[in-house]
């Protein structure tokens, strides 16, 4: 090995690490408010970049439709969801109903085919993250209290529902999409593409940003008081639902923002988000699902291990990225004292 | 209430009981899960097969067996047990026809398969394929490595028992002839394959295989290209979908690939044995399905129905009653028999010891062109 493909085999594994470090700190968000071990984070991902494709080869993307129903769903949700939800009927029946139709009219009278790329990023992302928030209003809700083995239950299995609607609205076959820049930087002896620039430009920007939303904002501020303590947050009046749906706003954010990365550098499938996803969890797991900074650094590692280990034993290479987790997980059992779970 | 449960039920029995005197094929396909774009493939040419053979009545019973050795199995107990089939088409899988392999054989039921199922030998008795061995395909593409005077091959293929099969039919192939410099694994939904083609372009092969199938098999060639990989790039037979051209786009162009005759049947010189059936399959394939909906999976699968076809001939012709072990084994003997069947994808010419029978010489070898398949010789 010379010092060129080490240098290629370290971009590789940068890159394809900033994207685990994505989904590893969506998972962290998601657990540290909510307790919930979220396994569709993936889907976001398989979801955004097939969106993207469809837009990008003009047919109108099945996604809306499953905006639709998710909006009605979610509203009959609210209707028969006891007092409280009723009382904001008004303002569920505009985010779930009236917003849902406004977006499918709007794409529906777009020249898909000739948007600017940028413009159907905004659609991309306008069409997949409010299923986060209808999502947790249906499915997680109402078990919000339950312990953490029943939350991860239905975890699972909105997984294998997810997965399914995937391979019903967007086929067995995957799909590339145009990187957001054909630039080729020389650096030295390396050439980095565009792509590859945009997608750690994207990471850290988000990463940054969340940090920023989390201690500098008020919405941020009770978001973190309820990780920290559910029932002290509730005591100063934050709802624990507002909270839930936000997380999953941010949740199907990063993960529709990172197929939208991932989707130029290699071929996503309807079921390809569980995988990287899985890897994006490897990486939450060294932090511990619970420190942000050790799930990036996780992450990036993760990347990187996979990188190198394709180049020495690419047979072996899935083997090796998830055998890591067991050295980690013997080294944090080691270091810190067991805690029951508080019911 | 319980009694009218009971009658609808027993309704419900009888409706699903078919009547005796017809024959029952059961096809069992992958129409869900990964290898769900074979399946889609075989259902095409399903839809398009007589209702009559020799004036009885055939129904085609498909189940789905969402790309799991165990569902399949499930599938063929089903298919014999309740629908008492007298043949079972599929699947489409090699895992998952080695799994229905084993019941059909001790259920006396003859089965076709779709996948290049291993069928030589006494072991398989009632078991038979339809597609042509991986081993025929690569040795297509190694004499024309060979040809064009390549002296090394670099490999990269799916870590799973296709990308297995290939390399091993590689390494036949190849035994004295050329040298494999690199073998290199990935996975069907790795984000990148930027290591294992570093380390190819290291061993500096002349010519790379890709061992892979459907769409994935497209990556590898793109991140040849893209770091500057000048020399040939052979893909598998497992890549002839118009979806593997869609997202290869530019990359593949060029790509030297191996096929049953029945995907480029437009451009067979008059003298290709398969010319006239592969035109008229098409034909109606496509009549329904929409232009350019034609693939070697479609074609296959049609030919395993023209196996068939020849076995319940021949069992009418010997007066046994569909539904009896008696009709069955003549099926078995019948197909058994057959020579020179000229399907649409090859010409097929079983005996004892050999239940696939595909001659060799059917086999095209095309080229990426402009984004369609180009017949090269």
């Amino acid at each position: 090995m010379d010092a060129d493909i080490f240098a290629l085999l370290a971009q590789d594994g940068v890159t394809n690490g900033a994207i685990y470090a994505l989904l590893a700190l969506a998972l962290v968000l998601v657990f540290a408010v909510t307790r919930i071990i979220f396994i569709p984070q993936g889907e976001f991902l398989a979801w955004g970049a097939l969106t993207m494709a469809a837009l990008e080869a003009g047919h109108y993307p099945g996604t809306v439709w499953l905006l639709l129903g998710a909006g009605v769903i979610t509203f009959a949700a609210d209707l028969f969801g006891g007092a409280s939800a009723r009382r904001r009927l008004g303002q569920s029946a505009l985010w779930n109903l009236v917003y849902p139709v406004a977006v499918a009219a709007i794409l529906y009278f777009m020249p898909l085919s000739e948007l600017p790329q940028l413009v159907r990023v905004l659609a991309v992302l306008a069409i997949v993250v409010p299923l986060g928030p209808m999502i947790y209003r249906v499915a997680f809700q109402p078990v919000a209290e339950a312990p953490v083995l029943v939350l991860l239950i239905v975890s699972v299995a909105l997984h294998l529902l997810m997965v399914g609607v995937g391979l019903l609205i967007f086929g067995p076959e995957g799909s590339r999409t145009l990187p957001f820049s054909e630039a080729q930087l020389a650096v030295g002896t390396l050439t980095l593409s565009g792509h590859t620039l945009v997608v750690l430009v994207a990471s850290v920007a988000l990463i940054v940003g969340l940090y920023l939303y989390f201690g500098r904002t008020l919405g941020g501020k009770a978001l973190m008081a309820t990780a920290i303590n559910r029932n002290g947050a509730r005591l100063m009046g934050i709802s624990p639902a507002l909270a839930g749906r936000q997380t999953f706003f941010f949740a199907a954010l990063i993960g529709a923002l990172s197929g939208l990365l991932v989707a130029p550098l290699t071929t996503v499938y309807y079921d390809s988000g569980f995988l990287i996803g899985l890897k994006g969890f490897v990486a939450a797991i060294i932090g511990g699902l619970a420190s942000y900074p050790l799930a990036a650094g996780g992450a990036v590692l993760v990347g990187l291990l996979e990188s190198f280990s394709s180049f020495w034993a690419s047979a072996f290479k899935d083997v090796l990225v998830f055998t890591l987790i067991i050295p980690v997980l013997m080294l944090r059992s080691l270091n810190s004292h067991h805690v029951e779970e508080e019911e | 209430m319980y009694l009218k449960k009971l009658i609808a039920l027993s309704v419900a029995a009888l409706a699903a009981t078919p009547v005796l005197a017809d024959i029952n094929v059961g096809v069992v396909a992958s129409l869900t899960g990964p290898a769900a774009a074979l399946g889609a493939e075989t259902k095409k040419a399903v839809a398009l097969l007589p209702t009559t053979v020799g004036g009885e009545k055939v129904n085609f019973i498909i189940l789905d067996d969402g790309t799991d050795p165990t569902n399949a199995v499930k599938n063929v107990r089903k298919l014999i047990s309740e629908d008492k089939v007298d043949a079972i088409l599929g699947p489409n899988l090699i895992s998952t026809a080695m799994a229905m392999a084993d019941v059909a054989n001790t259920e006396k039921t003859p089965m076709i398969s779709v996948a290049p199922l291993d069928v030589t030998g006494d072991k398989r008795g009632y078991v038979f394929r339809s597609e042509p061995s991986a081993d025929l395909m690569v040795n297509r593409l190694v004499a024309d490595m060979v040809e064009h005077g390549a002296k090394t091959v670099g490999f990269i293929g799916f870590s799973d028992s296709w990308g297995e099969l290939l390399l091993k039919s590689l390494t036949k192939a190849t035994e004295g002839k050329l040298k494999i410099v690199a073998t290199e694994r990935y996975g069907r939904a790795d984000p990148s394959v930027q290591a294992q083609v570093l380390k190819i372009l290291s061993a500096k092969p002349d010519v790379v295989f890709v061992g892979a199938s459907g769409t994935p098999a497209a990556m590898p060639q793109i991140t040849l290209r893209e770091r500057g990989f000048k020399g040939n790039i052979y893909q598998s037979h497992g890549v002839t979908s118009k979806e593997f051209l869609r997202v290869g786009g530019k990359a593949v162009e060029g790509a030297l690939i191996p096929v049953g005759p029945v995907l480029v049947a437009e451009q067979l010189p008059d003298s290709h044995p398969t010319k006239k059936t592969s035109m008229a399959f098409v034909k109606e394939l496509e009549a329904k399905n929409g232009p350019d909906s034609r693939s070697t999976f479609a074609g296959a699968s049609w030919d395993a129905w023209l196996l068939l076809q020849n076995g319940i001939l021949a069992a009418q012709k010997a007066k046994t009653k569909a539904g009896t072990v008696e009709f069955r084994n003549a099926v078995r003997e019948g197909i058994e028999k057959t020579t020179k069947l000229v399907g649409t994808n090859g010409v097929y010419s079983l005996n004892a010891a050999d239940h696939a029978g595909y001659d060799p010489s059917a086999i095209v070898l095309i080229k990426v062109e402009n984004n369609h398949w180009k017949l090269v010789k």
